[in-house]
């Protein structure tokens, strides 16, 4: 069944805030083999006109991914997430996220559109800080295969 | 910025080569939260029609987002980064794992400080992300 293109435009309600730690940014940047400086040494960083150690620019994943399962599970919408393939991904960064940022996101359904029998979602996921800068916006398209596809 | 490096429009990046294991996709797993088993579970890969585990589409993406920011020296100028997903990364359990080629050249001054970098990511002889790109602050 098709997903109701009514539900673009809708919002959902901010997350938890996530606090970014130094010691988060440094295991995701030896999961990815990510050797700059700027990801472990808070010195290094901040020569580089940082206040802290930055996240490698995938990072904000972390972040989002755990906000768009609000969408994904959202029992309105009626997504079978168990045939979603990730179609492709956006990071805008309006400054690198650092440790020591209290980040909260809210996902925003920006498209619906249906091709061949599967369905394509957009997400855009907003974080900001808790004090409401904004830091970077996430754009995920999400495909979610239909039976026959 | 880090002036130390020509940002020109026709630069190539200095090129990197990554090999994925089985055990960097479990490492990606755990650093990202991401536990999809078609990402480590040869059996949940097979019953869905893969070939075999495959690595993260996003770990993919992060490995040829070093690209840019070893060449650009602080990956904090990375100001868009972006692609789609177009064939996945076959990571069998042999020891080999999967080797991704990856190359990037700066294709357009964008006039307002920032420059457009493109990205290809080849794995198999065959490019698996589709317009990858970043835009990097050079000014």
């Amino acid at each position: 069944m098709p997903l109701d293109p009514a539900f673009i435009g809708r919002s959902y309600p901010p997350s938890q805030p996530y606090d970014v730690s130094r010691e988060k940014i440094r295991e995701f940047a030896d999961a990815i083999g990510a050797t700059s400086p700027a990801y472990r040494d808070a010195e290094a960083a901040k020569a580089l006109g940082h206040r802290d150690v930055i996240a490698p620019p995938t990072f904000a994943i972390v972040v989002s991914m755990k906000t768009n399962e609000t969408v994904m599970f959202d029992p309105e919408l009626q997504l079978d997430y168990s045939r979603v393939v990730h179609g492709d991904q956006n990071f805008t960064h309006h400054r690198p996220i650092t440790a020591g940022d209290q980040l909260v996101s809210t996902a925003h359904i920006d498209s619906i559109t249906s091709r061949m029998g599967n369905d394509m979602v957009t997400v855009r996921t907003e974080i900001s800080t808790v004090d409401g800068e904004l830091v970077a916006t996430a754009k995920s398209m999400l495909v979610v295969r239909g039976e026959d596809a | 910025m880090s002036a130390a490096v020509s940002t020109e429009v026709g630069t190539e990046l200095p090129a990197l080569s990554v090999r994925l294991k089985r055990d960097d996709l479990v490492r990606y797993a755990g650093a990202s939260l991401d536990f999809n088993p078609i990402h480590w579970n040869e059996k949940t890969a097979k019953e869905v029609g893969l070939p075999d585990v495959i690595a993260h589409g996003m770990l993919t993406m992060a490995v040829a987002s070093r690209i840019v920011a070893e060449w650009i020296g602080d990956p904090g100028a990375i100001v868009e980064y972006g692609c789609r997903f177009g064939r996945p990364v076959v990571v069998p359990n042999d020891g080999e794992g999967a080797l991704v080629e990856v190359t990037a050249k700066v294709t357009k001054d964008l006039g307002d400080g920032t420059v457009k970098v493109n990205i290809n990511a080849a794995f198999d002889g065959k490019s698996v992300l589709t317009g990858a790109f970043a835009r990097v602050r050079v000014g």
